[in-house]
């Protein structure tokens, strides 16, 4: 092309523009696009006001009435002995706090682990298909039937009737391992196949690869998924009122005995109430606070982690 | 002695807005040759397929699945040398280069038959340990592939972490700035050890790559592409370094770019395969000097004067 058909170009292209700006501000949406758009902006702007509305009502609603006995002697003391007003919900908070513990030691190993043979080592064969199936099953179980499950093992083992704050582990176990698995499946399938390459050809073998590289590179997505766990199972209380029981004293015993929980506190105290029913009311409230205290403290704890998969995410 | 990299001319010409300019000239066919200083300007040392570091090729083929990706190739790679491999996509580079340090075989139902051996070794013979294969033979990717979750420093200790050897303090500094002297990135990276290794430009990552890949002391340093994903300013300081690194490593590299291959390069093998899904083979090989100024099939002449297809 020579030099004067480029110009010659350029003016043409540069008229067309012209025509076609000048088009363009001369059109404007027809009145049925305009009053399309404006029902769908409405209707979306419902659906978030309606999502948002009872959420709001229930923070603000927990926040309210669990206020009321946020006291000193609802974190010092158990419901050992109360009647009517007073006492506390540390025996649940300490229940809560070692049944989670117990779940996490329990789910985090194995939903990890099964996590690690699903991307590293069975990818396509047949044991890891069915492996995922089992998963995507057990992450549909109701929680009642893991606690039915639960409560026929310990049955079982131990004879039956048998509560205690592991049978309650176990089951909620059932509940957070899939969680788990699927969540560190999904990182651990975010770090890139270079990364493992790089590190074989280092001359290491494959475990070690997977311990020093792959691993240390999804830490914080694999804590993420495992406080997402924590996050699911905390507020359980179905399972929970099968094997773990309740009691209104203390239990610091996972192996033995009943073992009180926040939800089953929130639970019992709602539905068997004494003579002074605002006593049980208050209690009630101030424990579904406390939990959501906990989950939130949780959540945070979760954000605050450097955010080094977002990053892989960003460099792929 | 004339410099390491002989033609720096050449590459930046190959940015040049100049350069873009004239393409339309109907010089394309001489362009590439003519430009360039001959490679054999860049060969300082006798070659020698005796020296520490020669391989040898027989009779190799790979595999994925039941597909034949290579076929058939033999070929000796001299030590302490740069041998290039050339030829168009899907040709089987590097698979086979893959094959040399059997990380081939990582991918599922990959597999290599025949011989490689290292110093007169088979890498292939029963009982060898493929991940010690890869601590002797080491290997550089095309894409810049620092660990993200560890710093500058660590990069180049990685070798040793992973196994659980990382060495005291007064030894790992000192083979950290070894390597990293030794891959041109010591000035630019010195201050900022603690960094995230991916916190580097593109072109310095891959050099941190090199340095990680010598930090094991391997024999031979293996480079799939290594510039296809640099600038052209780093591309040169790469070329730089594999010509230095050859003064103590056997250098495998596969690359795209045939002037590249002609700057850098003491043996190019060039490879090709009939069509689409046929397996690629080694065409031929040689003195780079040979194969670029006077290929004996007619099929390299053709792809090395852009006439290929």
């Amino acid at each position: 092309m020579s030099i004067a058909e480029l110009v010659k170009g350029g003016e043409r292209t540069a008229s067309g523009r012209g025509d076609a700006v000048t088009t363009l501000a001369a059109s404007k949406p027809s009145p049925a696009r305009r009053a399309k758009n404006a029902l769908a902006t409405g209707a979306v702007v419902a659906a978030v006001v309606l999502t948002a509305v009872p959420l709001t009502l229930v923070i603000w609603a927990a926040i309210r009435r669990g206020s009321e006995r946020l006291d000193l002697t609802l974190f010092t003391h158990s419901m050992r002995g109360v009647v009517g007003a007073g006492g506390g919900l540390l025996h649940a908070l300490t229940g809560t706090l070692l049944i989670t513990a117990a779940t996490a030691a329990i789910a985090i190993p194995l939903g990890l682990s099964t996590a690690i043979y699903l991307t590293e080592y069975g990818s396509g064969g047949r044991l890891a298909a069915i492996t995922r199936r089992a998963v995507d099953i057990m992450v549909s179980i109701p929680s009642i039937v893991a606690g039915l499950a639960a409560y026929a093992l310990f049955s079982l083992l131990l004879g039956p009737g048998t509560r205690s704050g592991l049978a309650g582990a176990v089951a909620l176990a059932m509940i957070m391992i899939p969680v788990v698995v699927r969540s560190s499946e999904e990182v651990l399938r975010l770090v890139p196949a270079d990364l493992r390459e790089a590190g074989l050809a280092l001359g290491s073998p494959k475990w070690r690869v997977i311990r020093k590289i792959v691993l240390p590179t999804a830490l914080p997505g694999l804590t993420a998924g495992a406080v997402l766990g924590v996050a699911r199972i905390i507020g359980e209380t179905a399972p929970l009122l099968l094997v773990a029981g309740f009691t209104d004293a203390m239990n610091y015993n996972l192996a033995e005995g009943r073992m009180a929980t926040l939800p089953v506190f929130i639970y019992t105290q709602w539905s068997s109430k004494g003579l002074d029913t605002a006593a049980y009311d208050q209690r009630a409230w101030a424990g579904a606070l406390v939990l959501m205290a906990v989950v939130v403290v949780l959540q945070l704890a979760a954000r605050a982690l450097p955010p080094q998969i977002a990053k892989i995410r960003r460099n792929r | 002695m004339t410099a390491t990299v002989p033609n720096p001319t050449a590459a930046a010409s190959d940015i040049a807005p100049g350069a873009l300019a004239a393409s339309t000239a109907p010089a394309t066919g001489t362009a590439p040759t003519t430009g360039l200083v001959p490679a054999t300007a860049t060969v300082t040392a006798p070659l020698s397929f005796d020296a520490p570091g020669s391989m040898s090729i027989s009779d190799v083929s790979c595999y994925y699945g039941s597909h034949l990706a290579v076929a058939d190739v033999s070929l000796e790679i001299p030590g302490r040398a740069v041998t290039a491999f050339i030829g168009p996509s899907g040709c089987g580079k590097s698979t086979l280069l893959r094959a040399i340090n059997r990380m081939h075989e990582v991918i599922p139902s990959a597999r290599a038959e025949g011989t490689i051996s290292l110093d007169g070794v088979d890498l292939y013979a029963k009982g060898v340990d493929p991940v010690a294969v890869r601590s002797k033979v080491g290997m550089v990717f095309q894409k810049p592939n620092p660990f993200p979750a560890m710093s500058i420093k660590d990069n180049v200790l990685a070798g040793l972490i992973i196994k659980g050897q990382r060495p005291r303090a007064s030894a790992a500094d000192e083979l950290v700035e070894r390597c990293l002297t030794r891959a041109h990135l010591w000035d630019e990276v010195k201050d900022r050890l603690r960094k995230p290794g991916d916190s580097l430009s593109g072109g310095q990552q891959q050099r941190l790559c090199i340095a990680r890949a010598i930090a094991v002391q391997p024999d031979v340093v293996l480079m799939d592409e290594p510039c296809s994903a640099l600038d052209p300013i780093s591309t040169l300081a790469i070329e730089e370094l594999m010509r230095d690194l050859a003064r103590d490593y056997t250098v495998v590299v596969v690359t795209h770019n045939m002037a590249q291959a002609n700057r850098i390069s003491d043996i190019t093998a060039f490879f090709s395969l009939a069509s689409a899904g046929q397996p690629g083979r080694l065409i031929e090989s040689g003195p780079t000097g040979d194969i670029f100024s006077a290929p004996k099939v007619i099929a390299t002449r053709d792809y090395i004067d852009g006439r290929f297809g």
